[in-house]
């Protein structure tokens, strides 16, 4: 696969062109399967990547949380607008199949854009034909306002899915906050991150709406080791320390529920929480380069963690500097989320950098989206996000704008749904 | 209130260049032997409305100035460099009494003299000529350690106002005199925010003093001015706001107290005076500060004001090493106060909530138009 496979017949499938061709899927699927692999340096091999590569929709988990991040995010937050379960049930069971085809880089339903009654809307929007599946993602949470008593969830509640508590300073917006539901499409190819979402909404009108929306680019840390470690609009890598798709051993113990945490529906989910970080780049960029690594506790270039020479070197937060201090500072970023700090806590991270235009008097609205994922928000998320919102020096330049919490369900197989187990 | 900015210490303390700072220096030089004073004393004449001296020129050297109060108000005596840094003051002048103002002053250029009755604002000006002498002889280290002197005795100057009004406010918050204290609110506020970056030097001092409601920690009690601001402009007076009022003093006495012993370096003067920009930048221009006042214009101004008292005192030696950074932060410095002072109102300011976005706007730009030579500073002074 070069970069101009993507204008090579057969070698890039547009969805129109699968559409018209059964069975070519299967060819496509194990095409797929190599090209998930490649390096995905935005830019680099991303085209050929997304030229021809598939994500499995079915497995253990739900994909979209190991999975290699993908470049592009588009995040919705819905709200359920009827009061009966069986048509919240129904539309869950809707979105499984045209997830399901999405993925595959089919259209939503089968007639698609075109092929329909010319007098009828059509039953795809459009406008992701002749582009391939990208990789695409789609990833499914329920919140906690959903086990209210509008759908006799309540039993069925995690413990793990709290209601965040406060930090200090946040300044939340309740227009980008909370939600009953979330969608969670990653795609190579932004549009079809945004099909997706945008395909997915229409079916559910009447049954949910929007609450919120988030788009991203960028990734903001890599889940896996095949991946190079991408940087923030710091500037710094970030993510270099992530939990990643490798670490079995860690994803089990730190990020998927198991039978015995609470809820047995949960098996093989996990938590997201989801947070919208608003960087002040402006006085972030007017911050000296020192001072900037002794916020972050890395060096910019290599991403070494400070007084060490490579990025992945072990964080040694004794290393010293001039007069025995630690040259990695009380109130460095990387100390304070570092795991020897937390006590061997991890978080799995899947941040994305946002711009959304500017903020009316000449600043970006610029940051990262930071979605993780956890075991137990409760253990995991919140004492770090305590102890970074009290005491790093990076929130000098933070302010987090958003925030939601989700409980994600397990993978799916070839006949199940969404909601399955929610549901039982 | 930003965070406490270890980070800026550290790479301050391997840099060096840590000059001791006593709260004396400054009362020395005003009570010390007299020096040999070129032409002898110069007599100050100051009454409530005006400051007569007796003469506007002199050699380089050590000057004597006797400073007469005949008004009726408490005042004090500054002579001044340019840019405002300030080379010798006298405070607490009593009606009646007479002082004296032993100040040296090496370089020849352009100064002002200065009477400030009831010890506040910018006081009564005349223009001071010094001639002769040796100018720009000084090396670096008697340079630095000149401007870091001058900047101890501003954030002095500040903090004992800061002590005097938070103890009228104080006392008006304990009388449940609540119009009063609202009053006097932003008026004390002037003196935490121009000396914020000293302040932030305690770090467990600034967030009892200081912190918005939404930096409270669990676990942690909303406690200092944006409590009482809060009481005062939303929920009215609470049982334990006069406890908040006591503990806010007890505080703010605190710290008055320990920024006498501080070790200031130029490069925390040349960080502080961006820093207080990088505040108005994410806190003042958004109104996020005086949530509950809408007072956010009048720190603004503090703000401005303490980091022009920082270049004010690095100001000889950004002037030898770079002199055209010097003239671009004079002049978007008052690009910035213009800005301000077209939303003056009153012996105030507008509230925030009164501003347009227009005007927001121009004030974000302006404030980014500064700081960017700013933040140039350290590096200059780092040299
Ligand atoms: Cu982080």
């Amino acid at each position: 696969m070069t970069s101009q496979a993507g204008t090579e017949e057969g070698t890039q499938v547009s969805r129109r062109k699968l559409f018209g061709l059964a069975g070519a899927g299967v060819a496509l699927a194990g095409a797929g399967a190599a090209a998930g692999v490649g390096f995905d340096r935005l830019g680099g091999d991303t085209p050929a990547a997304a030229a021809t590569s598939k994500v499995d929709f079915h497995g253990e988990h739900q994909a979209g949380i190991v999975t290699p991040a993908q470049p592009n995010l588009h995040f919705a937050a819905l709200d359920v607008t009827t009061k009966d379960a069986k048509k919240l049930r129904e539309l869950l069971r809707t979105w499984t199949a045209a997830a399901r085809r999405m993925t595959a880089g089919e259209e939503v339903g089968p007639n698609g854009a075109l092929a329909g009654s010319a007098q009828a809307p059509p039953d795809d929007t459009g406008e992701a034909l002749d582009l391939p599946a990208s990789d695409l993602t789609l990833t499914i949470g329920f919140g906690p306002s959903l086990f209210d008593d509008r759908f006799g969830l309540a039993a069925k509640r995690p413990p793990q899915l709290i209601d965040l508590p406060a930090f200090p300073k946040d300044k939340l917006d309740p227009a980008r906050s909370g939600g009953d539901l979330c969608i969670q499409a990653c795609a190579n190819d932004p549009q079809v991150a945004v099909h997706a979402v945008r395909n997915l909404v229409r079916l559910g009108f009447g049954v949910t709406e929007v609450r919120w929306s988030q788009l991203g680019f960028g990734r903001s840390s890599s889940t896996s080791r095949s991946q190079q470690t991408p940087r923030n609009l710091f500037g710094f890598k970030d993510g270099t320390n992530n939990v990643k798709a490798e670490d079995t051993d860690v994803l089990r113990d730190q990020v998927w529920a198991q039978a015995g945490d609470g809820q047995a529906w949960m098996a093989g989910g996990t938590y997201l929480v989801a947070r919208r970080i608003r960087m002040h780049i402006e006085t972030w960029d007017r911050e000296t380069l020192a001072g900037q690594e002794q916020i972050v506790g890395r060096t910019k270039g290599s991403g070494a963690p400070l007084g060490q020479t490579g990025e992945f070197d072990q964080v040694d937060l004794q290393v010293g500097g001039a007069g025995g201090t630690p040259l990695i500072a009380e109130d460095a970023h990387i100390r304070l989320a570092s795991r020897q700090t937390r006590k061997g806590v991890q978080i799995l991270r899947r941040g994305y950098n946002f711009v959304d235009g500017s903020d009316g008097v000449g600043h970006l609205e610029a940051g990262l989206f930071f979605l993780a994922f956890n075991r137990d928000t409760r253990t995991q998320y919140v004492p770090m996000q305590q102890v970074l919102s009290s005491k790093d020096a990076m929130m000098e330049y933070l302010q987090h704008t958003g925030s939601a919490h989700f409980a994600i369900p397990p993978g799916l197989t070839p006949t199940s749904n969404w909601g399955d187990g929610l549901f039982a | 209130m930003p965070q406490f900015r270890k980070t800026s210490t550290a790479v301050l303390t391997s840099l060096g260049a840590l000059v001791a700072l006593t709260a004396c220096d400054s009362t020395n030089s005003a009570s010390g032997p007299s020096g040999a004073a070129a032409g002898g004393p110069i007599k100050v004449e100051a009454s409530d409305t005006a400051c007569s001296v007796s003469a506007t020129t002199a050699a380089a050297g050590n000057l004597t100035f006797e400073i007469a109060n005949k008004g009726t108000k408490v005042t004090e005596f500054y002579l001044y460099a340019e840019g405002d840094r300030i080379m010798g003051e006298v405070e607490n002048i009593a009606p009646g009494l007479n002082r004296r103002l032993i100040v040296e002053v090496p370089d020849p250029g352009k100064y002002q003299t200065a009477c400030k009755p009831g010890m506040a604002g910018n006081g009564i000006r005349g223009d001071f000529t010094v001639t002769g002498g040796a100018q720009g002889q000084s090396n670096a280290s008697a340079q630095k350690t000149a401007a870091t002197k001058s900047y101890a005795t501003y954030v002095e100057n500040n903090s004992s106002a800061l002590e005097t009004e938070t103890a009228k406010f104080v006392a008006a918050v304990k009388a449940g005199k609540v119009d009063e204290a609202k009053a006097e609110y932003a008026r004390t506020r002037v003196f935490y925010e121009r000396i914020e970056p000293v302040a932030e030097k305690f770090g467990d001092l600034d967030p009892s003093i200081d912190a918005r409601e939404a930096d409270v920690e669990p676990g942690q009690q909303f406690t200092g001015f944006h409590r009482l601001e809060k009481d005062l402009w939303t929920t009215g007076l609470k049982p334990d706001s006069p406890q908040i009022a006591d503990k806010l003093l007890t505080d703010v006495k605190a710290l008055v107290a320990k920024t006498k012993t501080l070790q200031l370096s130029v490069l925390d003067l040349a960080n502080g005076a961006k820093g207080l920009l990088d505040e108005v930048a994410t806190k003042k221009i958004t109104g996020e500060e005086e949530t509950f006042s809408h007072t956010d214009l009048w720190d603004f101004q503090a703000n401005l004001d303490g980091s022009k008292g920082a270049i004010a005192a690095l100001r000889p030696i950004l002037q030898e090493r770079d002199a055209t950074l010097v003239s671009t932060l004079d002049k978007e410095f008052a690009n910035v106060q213009g800005l301000l002072d077209k939303t003056r109102s009153g012996d105030g300011f507008k509230y925030y909530n009164e501003l347009s976005q227009d005007q927001i706007k121009a004030f974000a730009s302006a404030v980014d138009a500064l700081s960017e030579p700013l933040s140039k500073v350290a590096e200059v002074v780092a040299r």
